[in-house]
């Protein structure tokens, strides 16, 4: 059999906002060893309402399953799984390096003009440069501040807005005219 | 019960809606409301208030009193599964929780509904390591359906509503709640309400109806149909409707270690069991036939052999609750993700009436050489020494298959499941996704416990019953009539039988050297006897249905029998070997 290729896939959960549950999600990837890139969590803006972002490397196949698994949890509403190419989506970097690095020279300057990064804030001993991107993006600005003697680097995990317009009360209304609450009895 | 230094306990009756009550009663109210009448259980420090709450309506809530955690577990189990409604638990924080997890992840995996519930350090302690305390929800999280910590009072009775739905509805699995002694004391205003719905979990998919017809449209052009029944049938309590979708259609029927008793053993179109040590038939013909029916299974490695070699030829239909289970390992044609019972039901009006003679005949072919060069030779042995074989197919005859049989784990739970004629439905329980050493003493507790006026059978090895050995305390506590039947090959016989055909010969500690079994359970005040010779075999067996209470027939069998035939790992499953 053909081996199956390996892809970036980033995976959407939305569930209740239960203490334990980002646990009991977690153990799905790590059972079939599969390792977490990023995850970002935050209140969806329904009441009560909570939305993972997941990105994980693996087949096509895995993911299907791991989807299906999330989706079997309690307290998970509805999971899905994208491809980069159905999804909007950002990461946030922060650098500090010397503010000494700045004076006699606009070579940090220029690079933050041409990353489209901003300087967020200035004080006698360090600055911190902010940069919204892709991971890409975000890498290649932090390779060109090495040399400036950078102090440290933080990036976030992906956040994504998907490109499909069916909302999620569409797809839980469809979900719940598809479902018994008890056993049929016909 | 013996209470003499003790107080005696007052007959109490739930007092009305809006009463201040304790977080104690309220668990102890719920669980009447919820129509539970057994809690299998064990005290200590951080339960001992529910404990205490208990003491005065035991005359609606009997506590069985195990010897151990694990076999709270497994007895809730078995109690569970017989009588298809959640097996209770009840024990107390720290290392009672952790000796339930075994327990837990047999359930979860065999999808059996428990509710269990843990006692844990007072709320202000959590994370302190206190005394006892560990994290109940944590090391759960795995092996449960869904867990919960209740830390006050008030929550109580909305968390035990939520734990029964979520265990019993749906695919069915354990459900934990770890219950702080501060909650446990706390007050709350009592009133309960039944859980019917819960926003995020979807447990019973409504049939589709497009493909209800696309598999109707392929069991009717089918010329070679196979169906095979899982545990989901027995779940959902679809059997009458397997049947009529057997007969009417005129389908074989291969009911998976799990799903044994969900169609009469020997009824014509029974064709056995599936799988590693099922029969040879309905493998050997799941890479014949041109369309399999799974009902309520989940290709387990076990039953599949080499997964690109199982049914390649065949199309797939598979009725499955649980849609996760659908195209994880076996990839299908037709999927219809519902109950079982709901999905026959929409399937079987569509289904048309049809004659498969030759097909059948020819299952009966297979049985017939499996009869001549496995069967018969292990049930009819000559030699000097005693077959598992001839000892189940002789309970088996004695109880006319009306029996519960309750097995253990390994080669006698393989021989069992083959040699016992199962007449009715929910009447066999056994560990099968885990494969739980120790399961079988404890289970025959919760089948006796669950069903006393049915005859109960625990099969066991002698491994296996060592792991568990101690619930003889229970049994022989409340005079439970458990019929153990101990088949004694002096060896952990399904890892010899490995190490046999596949590690040379090379017998790397399986063999076991025994106490005296009698003599144990005699000191339970448990009668018993061992024998030996063939020629005292029906006797003994005559004697144990005979007994009152329990027995503990232990019969000395060959002790290198092999489980025949098989299919060796890895294998495909029409390879199946016979020696």
């Amino acid at each position: 059999m053909e081996k199956e290729k390996v892809e970036e896939f980033t995976i959407k959960v939305y569930s209740e906002n239960h203490i334990g549950l980002l646990n009991r999600l977690t153990i799905i990837f790590t059972r079939r060893k599969v390792n977490i890139e990023s995850l970002t969590t935050s209140e969806y803006h329904i009441p009560g309402v909570h939305s993972f972002t997941i990105v994980i490397n693996t087949t096509e196949s895995m993911v299907k399953k791991i989807v299906k698994q999330a989706e079997k949890l309690v307290d998970v509403l509805k999971a899905f799984y994208y491809r980069t190419e159905d999804i909007h989506y950002q990461e946030i970097a922060l650098y500090k390096v010397p503010t000494s690095a700045l004076t006699g020279t606009n070579e940090i300057e220029k690079l933050v003009r041409r990353y489209n990064a901003r300087i967020l804030e200035v004080t006698p001993d360090y600055t911190v440069i902010e940069k919204t991107g892709h991971k890409e993006e975000t890498q290649e600005l932090l390779e060109n501040l090495k040399p400036f003697g950078l102090l440290e680097f933080v990036r976030s995990g992906r956040v994504a807005i998907t490109k499909p317009m069916k909302e999620l009360t569409t797809h839980l209304k469809e979900k719940e005219d598809a479902t018994h609450f008890t056993q049929a009895e016909n | 019960m013996e209470t003499k230094k003790g107080k005696q306990p007052d007959r109490k009756e739930i007092p009305p809606y809006g009463t201040e009550i304790t977080g104690s009663e309220a668990l102890i109210f719920s669980l009447i409301e919820e129509g539970v009448d057994t809690i299998f259980g064990y005290p200590g420090g951080a339960i001992m208030p529910v404990y205490d709450a208990l003491f005065d309506y035991q005359h609606h809530l009997q506590h069985i009193l195990v010897r151990h955690e694990q076999g709270a577990a497994h007895a809730a189990e078995s109690y569970a599964k017989i009588l298809g409604k959640p097996g209770v638990v009840m024990v107390t924080s720290g290392p009672g929780a952790t000796n339930l997890i075994t327990g837990l992840a047999n359930a979860m995996v065999d999808s059996v509904p428990i509710v269990a519930f843990s006692g844990q350090v007072p709320s202000n302690l959590l994370g302190t390591d206190a005394f006892q305390e560990t994290d109940v929800i944590g090391i759960t999280m795995p092996v449960t359906k869904w867990n919960y910590q209740v830390t006050s009072a008030e929550e109580l009775p909305e968390v035990v509503a939520k734990a029964f739905y979520i265990a019993s509805t749906g695919r069915p699995g354990p459900v934990m709640i770890d219950i702080t002694k501060d909650a446990q004391f706390g007050k709350v205003k009592w009133n309960y309400k039944k859980c019917t719905k819960i926003r995020s979990y979807f447990p019973y998919p409504k049939v589709d109806e497009e493909k209800v017809e696309e598999a109707a449209h392929l069991i009717n052009k089918s010329k070679k149909p196979l169906l095979i029944a899982g545990r989901g049938v027995l779940i959902s309590n679809a059997t009458d409707e397997l049947m009529q979708l057997a007969t009417k259609a005129d389908i074989p029927v291969t009911t998976t270690l799990l799903g044994l008793s969900a169609f009469p053993s020997d009824h014509p179109l029974h064709v056995g069991m599936p799988g590693m040590h099922g029969n040879m038939a309905p493998n050997i013909k799941t890479n014949e036939c041109d369309l399999l029916i799974a009902i309520g299974m989940r290709f387990d490695d076990r039953i599949t052999g080499k997964l690109d070699e199982y049914a390649p030829q065949a199309k797939i239909i598979h009725i499955e609750i649980d849609q996760s289970e659908v195209d994880k390992n076996v990839k299908t044609d037709v999927a219809l993700v519902a109950d079982a019972r709901d999905a026959l039901r929409k399937l079987l009006p569509l289904v048309k009436e049809n004659d498969h003679k030759e097909w059948i005949e020819s299952f009966e072919k297979e049985y017939e050489h499996e009869y001549e060069h496995v069967i018969k030779p292990a049930r009819e042995a000559k030699g000097k020494d005693i077959k598992m074989d001839e000892v189940v197919h002789l309970i088996s005859e004695k109880t006319k298959g009306e029996a519960i049989v309750v097995t253990d784990v390994g080669q006698h739970q393989m021989v069992a499941a083959r040699n016992y004629n199962f007449k009715r439905a929910r009447s066999f329980v056994t560990s099968g996704g885990l494969g739980t050493m120790g399961f079988g003493l404890p289970a025959a507790v919760g089948a006796t416990v669950a069903r006393p006026d049915r005859t109960v059978i625990g099969f066991a090895g002698d491994g296996g019953f060592q792991m568990t050995i101690q619930e003889l305390g229970t049994i022989g506590h409340y005079r439970l009539p458990v019929k153990m039947v101990l088949l004694n090959n002096s060896f952990l016989g399904m890892v010899r039988q490995w190490q046999d055909l596949f590690f040379e010969k090379r017998y790397s500690f399986t063999e076991l050297v025994n106490p005296d079994f009698i003599k144990i359970a005699e000191g339970y005040g448990i009668p018993g006897q061992r024998i030996e010779k063939r020629d005292d075999l029906e006797k003994a067996i005559d004697t144990m249905l005979a007994t009152e209470g329990p027995y503990l027939l232990e019969v000395a069998v060959m002790k290198e029998q092999n489980v025949f035939p098989m299919v060796p790992a890895g294998a495909s499953v029409s390879d199946m070997v016979t020696k």
